[in-house]
């Protein structure tokens, strides 16, 4: 399994390097490393939408170059260092896994910008930007609070670390709020993108009873186990997945990197880059809700906008005290709003979730 | 940990689903190798059916065609990889491998315009008065034909290996070639039949995960699965019968695996994970008697 995905990334970083021609370095020139295909339809494909949208802003000003299904390791670094070397001003790598890979690649390159995503290493020539997915998790656990009959909600994970887990902790909260019966069944699939594997894990937390779907997956194959099961509920994930709406697909996060993407290459352009710590949700856009669907009920539809509505005007965060960590010590007081350093190095499970992370 | 909710008659029939894909690709791969040939493009050839098998599908409605379709795609696949080998006398790993990234290349190519699209539904066979019996109904009886096919295959392939002439003359051109076009059997054409035959079989495998399992055509969507085939082969030391257990061993892992923690047993998932490749190492040195054929991966040329 990992042979093939080494050998993709090593012949696609051979191609690009045999590719590369010295063009007199006018045009800024921005790389994207993925971490799966372009068409997954979830993940990928919006980071990819994100550089169409740099191509469309700049036109030639600019030119693109990206490298996709490289896998989190050693590879990965020397996918980047080919970018680098081919005349890269900018270079985003676009997945957690890539955060020593690219520190590591940024101190041989100090005069080549590096935009990590969702990782929390920051140095003078690399900048972390993430969105602040838990308040869509919010939202996609209040509705699944409300349109689950039997009370299990299944919850197909990738892999430990604080993004994922915040999603669980905020999905849950807001699922328990309006659903005190709620329980989450948490299965770590330990992958990004495997749709055979993605698949199966739906069909399993179906066969144990869960009757919503939530992925941090981001191929489609559970919402399609989702719809061939019949009466599932399921969530688009990082894409708005509008293709298995109105049922089971009752609403999405979709990730729009495409601002970011734009306003950090026009500060390459300028020479005004700083490597900064960006972390936007629902208000600067960053993160967007897809179409609530006919499939939720008017009042829950309605209250899911409000939800939505109250955090885009900064009047409610998703962890909002009081809640108690899952050993039942106190985490916020009543009224209080997590900070930002803990959330981003969350590690933790709420109380009322069963089962441990992984570690 | 709530091991109850595990409905052991489910976690048994959706592992006959999930060994479904990596028994069809596994079975061909072994009489490609049985006949003296490594092909290590079944990862390749596995996703080309899986692309071919949808196109054809989405496009004629129905997934049988489908089926067919993604055999022909695999079976043409294997033919560069046949003429190469058998008839430029390429490096049968190198190709192998080269195979795999074209394929995994070729398929994105192809699959272009059709994700998100999805696949005409294949319905399950509730086989009547067998489908009724309980426990073993739900279980064996209740799948889409695919999965009756797949074993079908591996039990035509086992009685082809064991009975036949021509599965003798296979299992001579695979353990001394040399000997075997002395006595004049035409070499190069069994081991061209035997890597279309193992093309066919890679491509319904794919197809049954981008038709039946997924069901819809992603990019890379085997992720890995050709692999898999290819160390069942070497776990089942060659031989059909240890083939199928191979196979539900490494579907049933994976299955048992996702089972155990949506009902929150706290066994680490690096060791299910680990099971079967354990396994596949000690089945190695116990069984003494899985002996690779003896031209297993060698190139052959007349004039020699």
């Amino acid at each position: 399994m990992k042979i093939n995905k080494l050998l993709t990334g090593a012949t696609i970083a051979l191609g690009l390097a045999t590719g590369a021609f010295a063009d007199g370095h006018e045009k800024t020139k921005v790389g994207f490393v993925y971490v799966g295909p372009v068409g997954d339809g979830g993940w990928t494909y919006e980071h990819n939408q994100g550089r169409l949208a740099v191509e469309e802003h700049f036109g030639d000003a600019v030119e693109t170059v990206f490298v996709e299904s490289v896998p989190e390791g050693p590879d990965a670094e020397r996918v980047m260092t080919q970018m680098a070397l081919q005349g890269a001003d900018l270079i985003f790598t676009t997945s957690f896994g890539y955060m020593d890979q690219t520190i590591n690649v940024a101190g041989k390159f100090p005069d080549v910008k590096f935009e990590h995503a969702t990782g929390y290493k920051q140095a003078d020539n690399v900048s972390v930007y993430s969105a602040r997915f838990y308040e869509g998790r919010a939202v996609q656990g209040h509705i699944a609070g409300h349109m689950t009959e039997s009370n299990v909600i299944g919850y197909i994970a990738s892999f430990p670390i604080p993004e994922v887990i915040r999603g669980i902790n905020s999905a849950y909260l807001h699922a328990k709020e309006v659903n005190p019966d709620v329980e989450f069944k948490v299965v770590w699939a330990y992958t990004w993108f495997d749709p055979a594997k993605e698949a199966e894990a739906a069909s399993v937390l179906i066969e144990q009873g869960a009757d919503v779907i939530l992925q941090h997956t981001d191929s489609t194959a559970p919402q399609a186990a989702a719809q061939a099961a019949g009466n599932v509920v399921t969530f688009g994930q990082a894409s708005d997945m509008a293709e298995f709406g109105p049922f089971p697909r009752v609403s999405s996060i979709i990730d729009n990197w495409s601002p970011y993407y734009i306003a950090r290459t026009q500060a390459v352009i300028d020479g005004t880059w700083e490597s900064t710590n960006t972390w936007d949700g629902i208000a600067p856009g960053m993160v967007e809700i897809g179409e609530i669907t006919e499939a939720v009920p008017a009042e829950v539809k309605a209250s899911a906008e409000a939800l939505i509505a109250s955090m885009e005007a900064g009047e409610y965060h998703p962890f909002t005290g009081p809640i108690n960590k899952q050993d039942g010590s106190a985490w916020l007081a009543d009224g209080e709003v997590a900070d930002d350093g803990t959330l981003a190095g969350m590690n933790f499970y709420v109380e009322g979730l069963s089962g441990d992370i992984p570690q | 940990m709530d091991l109850s909710a595990i409905n052991p008659i489910l976690l048994l029939a959706s592992l006959m689903v999930a060994a479904t894909p990596i028994l069809l690709a596994a079975i061909g791969e072994l009489v490609v190798e049985r006949a003296g040939v490594l092909n290590l493009g079944v990862e390749g050839m596995m996703i080309t059916g899986a692309v071919c098998g949808f196109i054809v599908a989405v496009n004629t409605g129905s997934p049988w065609l489908g089926f067919i379709g993604a055999a022909i795609g695999g079976a043409l696949l294997s033919v560069i990889f046949g003429i190469l080998t058998q008839f430029l006398l390429s490096n049968q790993v190198a190709t192998g491998l080269a195979l795999t990234l074209f394929g995994l290349g070729l398929s994105a190519l192809m699959g272009q315009g059709y994700i998100g699209i999805k696949a005409p539904s294949f319905p399950d066979w509730h086989i009547p008065l067998l489908g009724d019996i309980p426990v073993i109904g739900p279980i064996i009886f209740q799948h889409d034909p695919m999965v009756y096919l797949g074993l079908a295959i591996v039990a035509a392939t086992w009685a082809f290996l064991k009975y036949s002439r021509a599965g003798l003359i296979l299992r001579a051109v695979g353990e001394n070639h040399e000997a075997a076009h002395a006595l004049g059997y035409h070499v190069m054409r069994v081991r061209m039949l035997a890597i279309m035959f193992g093309g066919a079989c890679a491509g319904l495998g794919g197809a049954y995960l981008s038709l039946v399992r997924v069901p819809q055509w992603t990019e890379g969507m085997t992720a890995g699965a050709g692999w898999i085939a290819l160390a069942i082969v070497v776990f089942a030391s060659w031989r059909p019968g240890r083939l199928l257990l191979g196979a539900y061993l490494f579907g049933g892992v994976t299955v048992l695996q996702l089972n155990l923690q949506a009902a929150g047993a706290a066994i680490a998932v690096e060791y299910l994970s680990m099971a079967p490749y354990l396994a596949t190492i000690a089945v190695l040195v116990i069984m003494r008697a899985g002996r690779a054929p003896g031209s297993l991966g060698q190139s052959f040329h007349a004039s020699r």
